[in-house]
């Protein structure tokens, strides 16, 4: 493999801030409802202004935080595991916080929004090690079939969600949680995401931990540290974070995945060192995917889970027959 | 048991009671999809249930008789076509056929000659794509299986991403006009369907022995005087051509030719194509009819047969990775 060229220190940084900035500069004006940054600095126009602090800036901060969080759950995960094809929508774990919404919407339809991330939550957890004890039941565990596993326990899950959804008339509502789309990013209806970005965000001060526990149980209990308790903290946060981006935007499949793996390319397995790129990296390319879904076919849009869809995909599929094309 | 195949003491083989055994409820789920719970008018609910059913058998037959053929071609028993993508590359290209001849036209077409329209590409393109993968990765098995996961993924998302440039108001309206579902099965398209299936059914059948070499290995096939390359690319073809009837008739359907092909091994105890074939078509009609009569007149669920599907399957999937079947 060619060397990549290591982006670190302050310039770098520096660079990706610039990036993110102007992506959401372009995040902000894109949209149906006529603005001119430019009047707006000299003032005046009371209608753009609204336009802008209801919904381009919810919209714009709601992406950059869902895509910056999704990478570092993505990230955590991927070091507990042990597994760099591992992730929330390929264990299970973002299918069960929408079974956790379906339920919640069938039995107390009423309760309010951070409860039912809550709900969510727990499911997630529970299908995370549920999730953990299957593949440590696989016998000649290859680096693929985890991913596999998760992918097929992730159908099963949602097979049960849509059954319940099925028989109680949620469908359309499954399918808002199941498909990650912007769109209907409002003020007073994205805050949920700065708890999943803070909980992220905490991954840092324990960062050195999860690089510990990434090399194994033993390692780690030798160093003094419990790994348990350090899987259990870490799952959490994954769990908290999934939940609100599904309980406000959907799932966008395999985002933190790819997120994960290009900056490792880059900068390193030393999470202490790769978080911050890893936020500016998924806060820039899931603004960039966006974008690309409001701009395709304009003025509709084209929800960001479907845009990730094809290019997460696409990606995935390089890195893993990449690999494979290098091992083998 | 050398050749896997017990004989009981009426001197029959265990394979030759299971098929007659399956092909008996084979019949008597038929009847029961065809009369339970009717009323009113026969004349109408036969002839209405026949089309349904002759629809459902066909789709049957074609998702396990491609499971089978793949299964053998890749030599494992946790790939199906399904799995792999193929069902979801049908929908991707029937998007992309309205993308680039707009829906007007296309819904004026006559229905047979836009499925052939498919059907030709779908082959063309799967020949490429798989030969491609097959011939570069065959050796890893998880390789294979996951990247055709993620390929579905991305077939199913590019459709839908087409579909919403395509008309985004009708958005909804134009997935239902477009493409089938399990209970509501294309039923212009039953005569050109029966034909494809029939044909292609005999093909395997012709191919039995060649199938059981073939399931040896490539490269003892290779040594017993097997074209090896040509009897791929034949059974590709096959395959896509099974795989475009049965997404043509009730799109996607991912894990039931995984279930019913392992179903079949199960039962027989025999690894004969002679056996296999046959049995995995019967256990597909005995699921699908038995399956939606009972869902249907004593639920009153409809359209719940493909989750119940996708739920036993995607169970059955782990299993038999957990189990490491898939050697």
């Amino acid at each position: 493999m060619p060397a990549v060229p290591r982006l670190s220190g302050y310039a770098g940084i520096a660079l990706g801030i610039a990036l993110l900035a102007a992506l959401a500069i372009a995040s902000l004006t894109v949209g149906v409802g006529r603005m001119n940054l430019l009047s707006l600095v000299s003032g005046g126009d009371a209608d753009a202004v609204r336009l802008l602090v209801v919904s381009r800036i919810p919209r714009t901060l709601a992406v950059m935080l869902s895509g910056a969080a999704m990478g570092i759950a993505a990230v955590i995960m991927q070091m507990l595991f042990r597994n760099r094809f591992v992730e929330p929508t390929t264990s299970g774990t973002v299918e069960a916080a929408s079974l956790g919404l379906v339920g919640v919407a069938v039995l107390a339809p009423g309760l309010p929004v951070a409860a039912k991330m809550l709900v969510a939550a727990s499911f997630s957890l529970l299908a995370t090690f549920l999730f953990l004890r299957l593949i440590d039941r696989i016998p000649a565990r290859g680096v693929l079939i985890v991913p596999l596993v998760g992918l097929m326990l992730g159908g099963v899950i949602e097979a049960s969600a849509t059954f319940i959804a099925y028989r109680y008339d949620l469908l359309q509502s499954l399918a808002t949680w199941t498909n990650g789309d912007f769109s209907g990013v409002l003020r007073g209806r994205y805050e949920l995401l700065w708890v999943g970005f803070g909980l992220a965000a905490l991954a840092y001060f324990t960062a050195d931990r999860f690089t510990v526990a990434g090399l194994g149980e033993a390692f780690t209990t030798n160093l003094g540290l419990d790994y348990r308790r350090i899987v259990a903290i870490g799952l959490t946060i994954v769990s908290m974070v999934t939940a609100a981006s599904v309980v406000t935007v959907g799932t966008v499949p395999f985002f933190g995945l790819i997120v994960a793996n290009l900056v490792a390319m880059a900068a390193g397995d030393n999470l202490r060192r790769s978080l911050p790129w890893i936020a500016l990296a998924g806060a820039a390319f899931l603004l960039a995917c966006d974008l690309a879904g409001r701009l395709i076919r304009y003025p509709y849009e084209i929800p960001v889970g479907t845009v990730v869809g094809v290019l997460g995909s696409a990606i995935f599929l390089v890195i893993i027959l990449r690999r494979e094309a290098r091992l083998g | 048991m050398a050749d896997g195949i017990t004989v009981s003491r009426t001197g029959l083989s265990r394979p030759a009671v299971v098929l007659a055994l399956l092909a008996c409820t084979a019949v008597l789920s038929a009847a029961l999809f065809m009369t339970i719970g009717a009323r009113g008018d026969w004349g109408f609910v036969l002839a209405f249930r026949a089309t349904k059913l002759a629809g459902m058998a066909l789709v049957a037959i074609a998702i396990a008789v491609s499971t089978v053929l793949f299964q053998t071609l890749t030599q494992n028993r946790i790939l199906s076509p399904a799995i792999m993508g193929f069902d979801s590359l049908y929908v991707a290209i029937q998007t992309a056929l309205v993308f680039l001849l707009g829906s007007r036209q296309l819904t004026s077409f006559d229905p047979r000659l836009r499925f052939l329209f498919e059907a030709v590409t779908m082959v063309l393109v799967a020949l490429l794509l798989f030969r491609w993968l097959l011939a570069r990765h065959s050796g890893n098995i998880h390789v294979l299986v996951l990247s055709g996961v993620v390929f579905g993924v991305m077939f199913r998302s590019l459709a839908s991403m087409l579909q919403r440039v395509l008309d985004p108001n009708e958005f909804s309206v134009l997935q239902d006009l477009l493409f089938a579902h399990f209970n509501s099965i294309e039923t212009e398209l039953l005569g050109a369907s029966a034909i494809v299936v029939a044909v292609v059914s005999v093909a395997a059948w012709r191919m039995v022995h060649a199938l059981d070499v073939l399931a040896l290995g490539r490269d003892t096939a290779i040594g017993l005087g097997i074209e090896h390359k040509r009897m791929a690319n034949t059974l590709l073809l096959m395959i896509a051509v099974l795989v475009s009837v049965s997404a043509a008739l009730v799109g996607p359907v991912t894990f039931f030719g995984l279930l019913v092909a392992n179903l079949a091994y199960g039962l027989l105890g025999s690894q004969k194509h002679a056996h296999t074939l046959p049995a995995a078509a019967l256990i597909a009609v005995i699921a699908l009819t038995a399956g939606q009569a009972v869902l249907e007149h004593v639920f009153g669920m409809d359209t719940a047969l493909s989750i119940i599907i996708e739920f036993v399957g995607g169970i059955v999937f782990i299993l038999l990775l957990l189990r490491g079947a898939y050697r």
